[in-house]
């Protein structure tokens, strides 16, 4: 069992897509859908250099919140809903390689298919170029039948993290 | 830009569920999704209202409401992606959240392919690797493993535009009496060091222009490299590449010609001067419409001359002939893949024949060409000018059809036009390769029977 509620690690280990949300320069918010992925600890995103304003967000502005919470691309029996907001770190200390390492292996266990795409590398090179966004959750909300006009459940997270 | 009625009245088919983001008291953002309807005449979006103290959004201040869609399709990924992201302010009414959009942004991989998605980040991706390297203080640029990065630079596989007419002029010179070995094999290395060098050089050129930059619809088989346009290579590197190949084609060339006669170099000259001032200024013939007459010649008539005079010592009709249907042909790769590149190209002043002509004249054109190109191997093969037997590349004819097709369907669809760019090499490749089978079959015939019947020679 890791950081985060078992319903809610279900969840992140499920979704296909989630949506993460940064501040930008301005104080506005900007949400981006990725493909989240958790360790029990931290939940990662990628993020390639051809889409990486979210890179310099973060690195601004390191709140963020991800909500997963897509009925077609969350496969979790009953259906339910997640938030969770953190602290993000990005980590661009090897954008061509770094993600490989550190996070290809949750990916292909979610994505299978990512390899097939990773071989076809030279077709698109920035595309994976890629920097990883590390979130270490502070707060989480859980909606167990996915209904948000039911008040969630709200789990306190920063003390138990750290 | 606000969202249009139109963009609001489509969203409840689009999409399943909304997500609002807020910023709550402790200055994190936080999103909450909920179900909504959209009002396309009032040109607002309402939502159902979230309950619990700690996730409510407020009222009259900023917001972010997304929309996101994928669909996921075990075994080989998901498609159907699409998002709209809304800005505006929210109001309670009647129990529910109303917003009022003033700014949307929204991709939708059915109106814009991936590829042209990924490929407007590419300022964005570069602008990164600056604001790395200067962070970081080294210099932080893409990478792709050695061989990949060769084979892009270089455009390896596009090779086979040298090796067809090459081959070609050495079979027609073996079938008319001089072949040897070592000097082929000089032949084909020069010729694809020349060839690699122009594809190189020509890389630098685009980027220079402007080309690479302007285009946003790449596809595997037209664009260019793009390796100094992402990044990968430098200008100076490439610059450096094509003088290699050059030096080494060249070299090649000035050995061949003291070896076997100083009239090769009228070949070479002509073809290098073509191969430079093919993007180079002040010519720029590509950009004035003349690319595929600059193609043809030098991947044509130029080729298998050259290669026929090495092995033969002069020059002859039979391997200019033999040539023509594959100068013909290579030109049509060239002109097809000009097809998606048309937007990118016109705005960098680069006025190739799809940039000038309606998609009418161009298909027609492709038609004509192709009518030629296979009336001339059925002439000349039945007249005896050049091999009977290579009258076999008429079977390489169906392969123009599914081209022909998907200029008439897909003309505005580059990534559609995809496969019928490769089949369109295909043509050239099988059709050169069957003209080389030809005279193969004539040579053996010639060596096997004494008076080898009229259909063989």
């Amino acid at each position: 069992m890791g950081v985060l509620p078992e319903p809610i690690e279900e969840l992140l280990e499920s979704a296909l897509v989630g949506e993460l949300t940064v501040v930008d320069p301005t104080g506005g918010l900007v949400t981006h859908p990725l493909i989240p992925l958790y360790d029990g600890e931290l939940i990662y995103l990628t993020s390639s250099v051809l889409f990486s304003k979210k890179l310099e967000h973060i690195k601004a502005n390191p709140k963020v919140s991800l909500s997963i919470s897509d009925p077609v691309a969350v496969k979790v029996e009953p259906f339910r809903r997640a938030t969770i907001q953190g602290d993000a770190v990005v980590d661009d200390s090897d954008l061509h390689s770094g993600w490989e390492e550190r996070v290809l292996p949750l990916w292909r266990k979610k994505e299978p298919a990512i390899d097939f795409f990773l071989a076809k590398r030279v077709a698109l090179p920035l595309f994976f170029e890629r920097g990883i966004i590390e979130i270490r959750p502070r707060r989480a909300f859980l909606w167990e039948d996915g209904r948000t006009d039911r008040a969630p459940q709200v789990f306190e997270l920063a003390e138990a993290v750290h | 830009m606000k969202p249009s009625p139109e963009l609001l009245a489509g969203l409840g088919d689009r999409f399943e569920h909304a997500i609002i983001a807020f910023m709550d008291d402790d200055g994190y953002p936080l999103s909450v999704a909920t179900d909504f309807r959209a009002d396309a005449e009032r040109g607002v979006v309402t939502l159902r209202a979230v309950a619990g103290d700690e996730v409510q959004p407020p009222e009259d201040e900023q917001v972010n409401v997304v929309f996101s869609h994928i669909r996921p399709q075990p075994g080989i990924g998901y498609d159907e992606r699409r998002y709209v992201s809304l800005w505006g302010k929210l109001q309670r009414a009647d129990g529910e959240l109303v917003l009022s959009p003033e700014r949307v942004l929204q991709w939708d991989e059915q109106e814009m392919p991936f590829f042209e998605f990924s490929e407007r980040g590419v300022p964005q991706a570069r602008r990164y690797f600056e604001a790395l390297s200067a962070e970081t203080g080294r210099e932080v640029r893409p990478k792709l493993a050695f061989g990949w990065l060769f084979l892009r630079a270089t455009r390896l596989p596009f090779l086979s535009a040298t090796f067809v007419p090459v081959l070609l002029g050495i079979a027609v010179a073996a079938l008319r009496g001089g072949f040897s070995w070592w000097l082929a094999l000089l032949t084909v290395v020069g010729g694809a060091s020349i060839h690699l060098g122009i594809n190189v050089m020509n890389d630098v050129f685009d980027t220079r222009s402007g080309a690479d930059a302007a285009n946003v619809n790449p596809t595997q088989f037209s664009g260019g490299s793009r390796v100094i346009h992402y990044g990968l290579v430098g200008m100076r590197s490439m610059v450096l590449l094509a003088a290699a190949f050059y030096a080494v084609g060249i070299g090649i060339g000035v050995l061949l010609a003291a070896l076997r006669g100083w009239d090769l170099l009228w070949i070479g000259v002509a073809g290098a001067l073509i191969g430079v001032f093919y993007t180079a200024p002040p010519l720029r013939l590509v950009h004035r419409g003349l690319g595929e007459v600059a193609v043809a010649v030098g991947f044509g008539p130029i080729m298998a001359l050259g290669a026929y005079f090495v092995q033969a010592r002069h020059y002859a009709l039979e391997p200019l002939l033999a040539s023509i249907p594959v100068a013909i042909l290579i030109a049509l790769i060239l002109y097809v893949n000009e097809v998606p590149d048309r937007p990118g190209d016109a705005l960098a002043g680069k006025r190739t024949l799809p940039v000038r002509f309606s998609k009418e004249t161009i298909v027609r054109g492709y038609e004509a060409s192709v009518v030629l190109t296979f009336a001339l191997i059925a002439v000349f093969a039945i007249s005896g000018l050049t091999a009977r037997p290579t009258l076999l590349a008429l079977l390489a004819a169906p392969l123009a059809l599914p081209v022909r097709r998907a200029l008439w369907e897909s003309y505005d669809q580059p990534y559609a036009l995809m496969p019928a760019m490769g089949k369109n090499i295909q043509l050239h490749l099988v059709t050169g390769l069957l003209l080389i089978v030809g005279y193969v079959i004539a040579i053996v015939a010639d060596h096997a029977l004494s008076n080898p019947p009229f259909f063989l020679s």
